[in-house]
């Protein structure tokens, strides 16, 4: 009972040394007889490529347009997040989590939070729970419009959809920033609560743009949806299957398009969502059409879930009395925290040993574990689709390198 | 829609010790109480037997932990602990529970934790932690990426922050530092480089050369 494996023997070539040289190698291909058939050639993907998010790097081997092997090679924007978390305090942290994942930095700062919490035993009044529900749902929806923005860019679709994306998440990021005063580093959640109250007319504004999100979404997925290039390129292609899926730990909207009912909202109900009666889009083939189709219903969802929220926001403090700014310290021990963030699940994983500083301090990060499998779904596809296929994987290199 | 969502119990961890031992012959689990308010408590498992153990928690129909969610490692560096410890000793004539600090040493180890789920039956998180005999020259743990493949990189991150050797891993290389980088970065005792220049970049060869156009430029 091994785990289901599908990578390819074929070995890497070394790469010659100096300077100058082009970024592919050509080498000889052995048909199964030992006959010489044409040759292999080994391509280096990125890093500086628009197609692949970031400083990112992919050493292909391919026959003809074909994919034979794929490595991925990042740790180009490595920082050690996790060393320099270690030796500051922790609130001094959060906000550098914010960098992680700079798209979702709200959820960022939501899942340590909730790690801290769990750690030193606080509980974030109702208000501030109603607040993080309420930003966290505005960024899913935020990264979920965007990345298909982006998925359509690499598929050559150049401008339009990720302008019409752009200009949606222009209106959330103002909403943020009244909210935060920062734009994407919004530096919000505090152990125990929120940084500080909504600002006067703010879910009035935020009323609003919730409630004309449904009609962009309408307009998104006209221009989109049954799109011919669109069905095209992504049906069939970069096929997961839901075991498989499960056994590489994928989390997320990957995870869910291959059909496994997994959503941690559910699943540990942490925060009020038990509260929220919302659905789970599920995909059925796996493929990369699928990852966008439950991305765009998980998009209607959040809008269902902030409506409510919205209407239900009681008055009331939002800071938990019992959390301390000054002196933090959690009694030894330690504490893993996860919540369902907009790539998939992100949790911290913290070791107390009762001093100032976290003595561990780890990140779980789901754009980083979702790209174990970019191999298996590349493999026999054209290089072309390696760029889609990556698109729907959904990285954000600050969190992969970290 | 109605949604049904089956949460099934899971055994105890303590009784789980059991369970494994039983299990799997010859396998040694001992149970760390967590003693902050999440209440995580987890199960360390000696070496031999980790593919084995972890595959019957795998297969196990009552705990069906297909879902390996995270895997991390932690640097132990060898201490001296005190701890309290109340003693009977004569005072002044007067027989009396006294506290006393005692010292012990733990020595250094590299410790590998598993956060285990089951997407199946909807349950977690089961902890389980392996420990290298010391940080130098043990440092041979075994690989968990032939039951689940998403440890896969997740090992090879441990591998090139800390330095745990995994065993049966496929394809164990450096995977966020560069690969000549010779040092563990998250380990305590890593002392940061004053020289940040380390990749061989054609700095030196730049510098020889812009001397010998400049004499009075040369670099000592």
């Amino acid at each position: 009972m091994d785990a289901p494996v599908t990578r390819s023997t074929a070995s890497l070539i070394p790469s010659p040394e100096g300077a100058g040289r082009p970024n592919y190698t050509l080498r000889q291909k052995t048909s199964d007889s030992g006959e010489i058939a044409g040759d292999l050639l080994e391509v280096s993907m990125g890093p500086q490529h628009p197609s692949t998010h970031g400083v990112f790097r992919m050493d292909v081997v391919l026959d003809g347009e074909r994919v034979v092997k794929l490595k991925p090679v990042f740790g180009y924007l490595h920082r050690n997040h996790e060393k320099i978390a270690e030796d500051t305090t922790y609130l001094g942290s959060m906000p550098y989590t914010d960098r992680l994942d700079y798209f979702c930095s709200l959820t960022n700062n939501w899942a340590y939070a909730l790690a801290v919490e769990k750690l030193a035993g606080l509980q974030a009044p109702e208000r501030a729970e109603y607040i993080r529900v309420i930003t966290a749902e505005l960024t899913r929806l935020v990264n979920h419009t965007c990345l298909v923005g982006f998925l359509l860019q690499d598929m050559g679709a150049s401008g339009t959809p990720l302008m019409y994306a752009f200009r949606e998440r222009e209106k959330v990021l103002d909403l943020f920033e009244s909210l935060t005063g920062a734009r994407m580093m919004c530096n919000y959640m505090r152990f125990g609560g929120c940084r500080c109250d909504l600002p006067p007319g703010w879910l009035e504004a935020a009323r609003q743009v919730v409630d004309s999100y449904p009609r962009f979404l309408d307009e998104f997925e006209r221009l989109l949806s049954e799109n011919e290039i669109l069905i095209a390129r992504t049906q069939g292609v970069g096929v997961l299957p839901g075991d498989l899926a499960v056994n590489a730990s994928i989390s997320g909207p990957m995870l869910r398009a291959s059909g496994v009912n997994y959503d941690i909202r559910k699943v540990d109900k942490y925060g009020i969502y038990d509260r929220f009666p919302f659905r789970v889009p599920l995909g059925e083939h796996g493929d990369t059409y699928d990852r966008y189709t439950v991305r765009v219903l998980e998009m209607r969802e959040s809008v269902g879930i902030l409506e409510q929220a919205l209407r239900d926001i009681p008055p009331g403090p939002i800071m938990d009395p019992k959390s301390k700014i000054r002196g933090f310290r959690p009694k030894p021990g330690e504490a893993y925290g996860r919540i369902e963030g907009p790539k998939g699940e992100l949790g911290f994983y913290l070791i107390s040993d009762g001093g100032p500083n976290p003595y561990r301090y780890r990140v779980r990060p789901p754009s980083f574990i979702n790209l174990t499998i970019l191999e298996d779904m590349c493999l026999g596809h054209m290089v072309a689709d390696v760029v889609v296929i990556l698109g729907s994987v959904d990285i954000v290199l600050g969190e992969v390198d970290r | 829609m109605a949604e049904t969502i089956l949460r099934c119990e899971m055994i105890p961890l303590d009784q789980l010790k059991s369970v494994l031992e039983s299990a799997v012959p010859g396998a040694q689990a001992e149970m760390l109480r967590n003693d902050a308010p999440s209440a995580q408590h987890s199960l360390r498992i000696d070496n031999e037997h980790a593919l084995a153990v972890s595959k019957f928690l795998r297969a196990d129909p009552r705990l069906r932990l297909d879902y390996c969610s995270n895997v991390t490692g932690i640097d132990w560096p060898e201490a001296v602990l005190k701890e309290k410890v109340k003693v009977r000793a004569v005072v002044a004539g007067v027989e009396k529970e006294v506290e006393e600090v005692v010292e012990k040493r733990r020595p250094g180890y590299l410790e590998a934790v598993y956060h285990l789920y089951s997407m199946e039956l909807k349950h977690g998180p089961v902890i389980i932690r392996f420990r290298t005999t010391n940080r130098t020259d043990q440092v041979r743990l075994t690989s968990l990426t032939p039951v689940w493949r998403g440890c896969e990189f997740q090992e090879r991150e441990i591998y090139d922050l800390y330095g745990i050797v995994f065993d049966a891993h496929p394809d164990l290389r450096r995977i966020l530092m560069w690969d000549g980088f010779q040092d563990y970065p998250m380990r305590k005792d890593y002392v940061e480089p004053d020289d940040y220049e380390y990749e061989p970049t054609p700095h030196d060869k730049v510098l020889e050369k812009a001397s010998r156009h400049l004499p009075r430029h040369t670099i000592p």
